[in-house]
């Protein structure tokens, strides 16, 4: 077993667990007990492996992005999500935790959502399958964020706002947490992240990693070599990370990057970047590192990205930050949102802010030129059509 | 090492109220009224940004609360002289990260200094408490009070059992704070089903209890009942301080 990888209590090194009040326990000990059991069988395998391919679009391309490569004087290729079924990487994890839901004989799904991506994708495996959807989504962002809110409401799914706190992503977390204790018995909740309590990091984390699994396969066919040198991702939660990242973790010749939002900047005092900014604590159930006052109260993250806009990350990422196994950076708003004009000028592909930023660190390696690099298109831009516009004033 | 005394006849009432709310320094005036109105013991909680446990009343008075400067370190200089002015049994209620925050062991013996009984953490999971803390919490004779719910294993009740020192915090119903307790056969049945285990702690009801039918129907089977939202609803009128008798009583008498 990986050092890298959850142990048989739930933990990744000192991080993970599950902080739950007693009223979640029963819940989380039975996905705790069923969810290997249940994503091994065959039946589980042959189905969601069927809708990942014809639902969904996969394998999703590795691209050798020429322009861009020449640009930074290296060998780039890009794990084209985006090109997925409603945008992003999301869906990879909401397909699996639908199938899941339904072999525990849940009948009503929730989920909560910030920029309203995992939301989509939430709403849109429980049109699939007919099942009862509510999503909670902080008032702020169902306000920033309108064209998701009536994607989810065409599918079915009912928008709850969260009005408590901060009103965005931590809050709407914390609605859903709410509503899960008080449906313990019907409801299945389908985390968007590699976040919450054991066995969520691991189990979100392994419906991502076909992202890395398809990589793997890819560049071997493409390149001859199956690791690269580097790998680089985003990470708000880091649930597209955690997918990239899987099946090198072992492979300690290959680089990961994961690239945090800055915000502002890191000292900005307007920034998301957790393991700059964030000490050990536990929030939404697991032990990790979080953005928080001396007091121990979760301080409110800020990107331009919704999608990184959370103040802590997965234990999982924490324990590759803190064992030194990932490089843990971050950029700015500024970079960001140029690495994403950039992409877009020499390739012909929009990317979402999110991504924008893993791309951003491109500039920062000093690229030698033998390199082989894939960077993790996590979303397509579409959603973010407004903030670009208003950012360069199109 | 029982802190709350079992009363045949009379149910213990106990309440729970947010320090630092309605104002940063209420805390210790509204725990003595409430001693002098009558409550039996008292839970005082400490603030968190992120309470998933709590309804909006709780959510709010927390959300007050930070506003008005509360923090952990502040809530231990303010019961410095706790006892003082209260002498009925005090537990802290709160979430784990601010704990972990300002230092468990630090937390404990503040608790064991200023004459605090015992701390209610829900999101303290059992196995983590007894592989990391519970040393630290018996060095300091601070009782860790569990949860139990209607969903609760009675293999897991059993042990529960044996970890707790003080009393067993049972919960009406799987629910967060403020919602209202059904009052129906099936919750009368619950806690009459942990009532025949014969545990060793007494068990004292919590959530959804906010009159004096719902505290009786609570503790028929039980040592007693806690009043949360309800009173914290109160704190909001001017002349709260005034009101804690009447409150107490339309409960108690």
């Amino acid at each position: 077993m990986s050092i890298y990888q959850v142990n048989e209590k739930g933990y990744y090194g000192p991080f993970g667990g599950a902080y739950i009040p007693e009223m979640l326990y029963p819940n989380v000990k039975e996905l705790r007990e069923e969810y290997l059991k249940i994503i091994e069988e065959e039946s589980f395998q042959a189905e969601f492996n069927q809708l990942l391919s014809d639902y969904v679009g996969r394998p999703s391309p590795l691209y050798h992005a020429k322009r861009l490569s020449e640009k930074y004087g290296t060998t780039i290729y890009l794990k084209r999500e985006d090109l997925n079924h409603t945008g992003a990487h999301k869906i990879n994890n909401t397909i699996g935790q639908i199938l899941l839901a339904q072999r525990l004989g849940k009948k009503r799904i929730i989920a909560e959502t910030g920029a309203g991506q995992h939301g989509v994708a939430t709403a849109t495996v429980c049109a699939l399958k007919g099942i009862q959807c509510a999503v909670y989504m902080g008032e702020v962002d169902i306000q920033r964020q309108a064209p998701n809110v009536a994607r989810m409401k065409m599918m079915g799914a009912e928008v709850i706002p969260a009005t408590s706190g901060s009103k965005t992503l931590k809050d709407a977390t914390n609605e859903a947490l709410r509503d899960w204790i008080n449906n313990p018995v019907d409801t299945h909740y389908i985390i968007g992240s590699v976040v919450g309590p054991h066995p969520y990091p691991d189990m979100v984390a392994r419906f991502q990693s076909i992202i890395s699994e398809e990589t793997k396969k890819q560049l071997l066919a493409k390149t001859g070599k199956e690791n690269p040198d580097m790998v680089l991702a985003c990470v708000g939660g880091g649930s597209n990370a955690a997918g990239m990242f899987y099946h090198y973790l072992d492979e300690e010749s290959v680089q990961l990057y994961a690239v945090e939002a800055a915000g502002h900047g890191v000292d900005s005092g307007e920034s998301a970047a957790t393991t700059a900014l964030g000490k050990e604590g536990v929030l939404h159930g697991s032990r990790s590192i979080l953005m928080q006052t001396a007091d121990g109260q979760v301080i409110e993250p800020y990107s331009i990205s919704a999608g990184l806009d959370y103040p802590g990350i997965g234990p999982q990422h924490a324990w590759l930050f803190k064992s030194g196994r990932g490089n843990y950076v971050s950029v700015t708003d500024d970079e960001a949102m140029q690495a994403g004009l950039e992409l877009t000028r020499l390739e012909g592909i929009i990317p979402a802010i999110e991504s924008a930023h893993a791309l951003a660190y491109l500039e920062k390696i000093p690229f030698k030129g033998d390199e082989t690099v894939v960077v993790c298109l996590s979303g397509r831009g579409d959603k973010d059509l407004d903030n670009y516009m208003k950012y360069f004033d199109f | 090492m029982n802190t709350i005394e079992k009363k045949e006849g009379t149910p213990l009432l106990s309440i729970y109220f947010t320090a630092g709310y309605p104002t940063l320094d209420s805390t210790i005036t509204i725990a003595s009224k409430l001693e002098e109105a009558g409550a039996d013991f008292l839970e005082i909680g400490f603030p968190y940004s992120d309470p998933v446990a709590d309804g909006p009343v709780i959510q709010h008075s927390s959300e007050v609360a930070l506003a008005n400067g509360m923090t952990v370190e502040k809530l231990f200089d303010q019961l410095v002289d706790l006892r003082k002015h209260v002498s009925i049994p005090v537990f802290l209620m709160g979430y784990f990260n601010p704990v972990l925050q300002f230092g468990v062991e630090r937390f404990c013996e503040d608790c064991k200094n200023v004459g605090v009984n015992g701390v209610i953490i829900p999101d303290l999971p059992m196995d983590e408490y007894e592989e990391l803390y519970k040393e630290t919490f018996e060095k300091n004779s601070i009782a860790n009070i569990f949860i139990v719910t209607p969903q609760t294993s009675e293999e897991r009740i059993r042990k529960i059992d044996s970890l707790s020192r003080s009393f067993i915090y049972l919960l009406s119903s799987n629910a967060t704070t403020g919602k209202t307790l059904d009052v129906g056969d099936n919750t009368a049945a619950y806690f009459k089903r942990i009532q025949d285990l014969q545990l060793e702690n007494p068990l004292i009801v919590g959530f959804g209890i906010s009159d004096k039918p719902t505290f009786q129907k609570a503790s028929k089977h039980t040592a007693g009942a806690i009043i949360g939202t309800a009173f914290v609803k109160r704190l909001k009128e001017p002349d709260y301080l005034a009101q804690i008798p009447a409150f107490i009583a339309s409960i108690k008498d």
